[in-house]
């Protein structure tokens, strides 16, 4: 069953078109990754999914895109429910400059959780589930900021699960990081998909044909073609998709 | 031909650089010099802790405890009211108001800011002292409160000013990163941006605490200037620089009364110049804690 559908969704910066009738479906407890050039909209069309556009000025859309079978394009959508339930893991890690400890429970203070016990038993689950509380837990207080790039990454994937969303967006996670830490986060991606549904967007083809299950093709706005990763690789059926992926362009 | 030129012109703008340090220092040296010799004539502690401001009684008692306490009334006053109003201001223009309103709005404070002192205090007189006198039936509404108030719309440009640049420095990912765990804009603003620019916020205090205690034309006007220990808001009181400006006219040079007006002057160096550090010191550490994302 796909949560995430959307169709003929087209989008405009102004009178630029950054999506073109993107039709697509993100299955549950898959990772599905997107790929494609720099600029064809990856994106944007993650941004999609949780109204992040919003913040844009001059965006528009159009067509369909349904969450669970909810549609969450128009004004009626309630944005603080969908992006509780579709949360996102930034490029660039971006805790908040505040502690740990708050950094981990601010989605739960924010919905209105003030039992300081459920805030602590969130917490250890939180870290527990990106593998940091044991490395963390005598130094909840000390600022996020002191942490290391891949420590904050999990720290921001931490934050994320303490609500614990149904959809976890995650836009090139592992640029800023090392091969090393990538490693780790992708094995973290792995275990996460057992309870949560991703979709990464991502300029490394291996990382796309390691970790994820389905994988789209993104070209000028186009999603020119979605399927299963392995048959993407190994059969594509779209010229344009075999271009890239065999290095001929991109 | 190009050499004795360039040669002159370093040394010009070398000498300018040089003379403004040159002058602080002469300044300086010569306000200790004279703010000093008071002390021949009464001691440190006797300026400092005794509560009469009798300069020309027979004999004459200069303890500033109530200048002092009068610019400590005033500029809490001021910062009591400016801060939140500025704060607020700072906040609304960075991230609700629409773009062409927050033009407007900066363009109102930034003009708020180019208006004479002298002519606050001469507003203050005719509109808000008869205000206050109604409101609260005093004898007087030239009072701490009235010197306050107006000392508050001084302070707010800067303060407002300072934090708008704090907030609008934060990295956009904060709010972002907010946003997308399904914040508010206002859940966002004060539990992300405000405290992310703390340190920015605390500068534009301090940068508005200097402003007020320095300012002398306006409260000169409008605090009513009787140099008695406050009790109240509603009191009138003096403030140290009101001291100076009012009695240097009259003070006879190199007597006690003149030496103790420089005296006050040390005083206030002294403060600006703690405030100023401790603006500086908020503000480096704003900008190095922006520049490490
Ligand atoms: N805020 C914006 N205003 C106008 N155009 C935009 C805006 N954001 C993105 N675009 C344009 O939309 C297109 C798609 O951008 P998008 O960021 O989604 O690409 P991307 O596939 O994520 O690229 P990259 O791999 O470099 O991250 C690009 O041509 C970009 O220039
Ligand atoms: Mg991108």
């Amino acid at each position: 069953m796909s949560i995430i559908e959307t169709n003929k969704l087209n989008l405009w910066y102004g009178t630029f078109q950054a999506l073109i009738d993107v039709n697509l479906a993100v299955a549950q407890n898959k990772i599905t990754a997107l790929i494609g050039p720099s600029g064809c909209g990856k994106s944007t069309l993650l941004r999609v999914f949780n109204r992040m556009n919003d913040l844009i000025e001059g965006v528009r859309l159009a067509g369909s895109v349904k969450v669970r079978g909810a549609e969450i394009l128009g004004d009626g959508t309630d944005l603080i429910a969908l992006r509780k339930k579709v949360g996102m893991v930034f490029q660039r890690p971006n805790p908040f400059p505040l502690s740990i400890y708050e950094n981990v429970v601010y989605a739960l203070r924010i919905h209105g959780i003030r039992d300081k016990q459920k805030l602590d038993a969130a917490a250890e689950k939180a870290l527990s589930s990106v593998l940091l509380w044991d490395e963390l837990k005598d130094n909840l207080g000390a600022n996020a900021l002191t942490l290391s790039l891949e420590q904050q990454q999990r720290l921001c994937i931490a934050r994320l699960l303490a609500v614990t969303p149904e959809v976890v967006l995650m836009d090139e996670p592992c640029s800023t990081l090392d091969p090393l830490a990538t490693m780790r986060i992708e094995e973290l991606m792995i275990e996460l998909k057992k309870r949560y549904s991703i979709v990464i967007v991502t300029h490394n083809m291996q990382q796309a044909a390691r970790i994820s299950d389905d994988c789209g093709y993104m070209l000028l706005g186009e999603l020119v073609e979605l399927g299963e990763t392995k048959r993407i690789f190994t059969a594509p059926r779209d010229q344009r998709t075999e271009d890239y992926i065999t290095g001929r362009f991109g | 031909m190009r050499r004795p030129f360039d040669y002159i012109i370093e040394k010009l703008v070398f000498f300018s650089g040089v003379a403004s340090i040159l002058f602080v220092i002469l300044i300086f040296v010569f306000l200790l010099k004279e703010g000093l010799s008071l002390f021949g004539e009464v001691s440190i502690q006797s300026f400092l802790f005794n509560v009469n401001w009798f300069p020309i009684s027979d004999p004459p008692q200069f303890g500033i405890v109530p200048l002092l306490l009068g610019s400590l009334f005033v500029t809490l006053g001021a910062i009591v009211i400016a801060v939140p109003m500025g704060l607020a201001a700072a906040i609304y223009i960075s991230e609700f108001a629409p773009r062409w309103f927050a033009n407007i709005l900066k363009t109102g404070i930034e003009l708020l800011a180019a208006i004479p002192s002298i002519v606050l205090g001469f507003i203050g007189i005719v509109t808000l002292a008869p205000f206050l006198k109604t409101v609260f039936r005093l004898p007087s509404g030239l009072t701490a409160l009235a010197g306050s108030i107006m000392l508050a719309f001084m302070a707010m440009p800067t303060i407002v000013s300072i934090i708008e640049d704090a907030i609008v420095s934060n990295p956009k990912s904060y709010k972002e990163g907010s946003l997308a765990l399904g914040a508010t804009r206002w859940q966002t603003v004060y539990r992300v941006t405000i405290p992310a620019a703390s340190s920015g916020i605390l500068a534009a205090i301090m940068l508005g605490i200097g402003r007020v205690i320095g300012e002398t034309m306006a409260v000169l006007m409008i605090t009513g200037n009787a140099a008695v220990i406050p009790t109240s808001f509603l009191q009138p009181v003096r403030t140290l620089t009101a001291t100076i400006a009012a009695e240097m006219g009259e003070a006879v040079a190199g007597s006690g009364h003149y030496y103790s007006l420089f005296a006050i002057g040390i005083i206030l160096f002294i403060i600006s110049f703690i405030i100023n550090l401790l603006a500086d010191l908020f503000l480096h550490r704003s900008r190095k804690g922006k520049r490490k994302r």
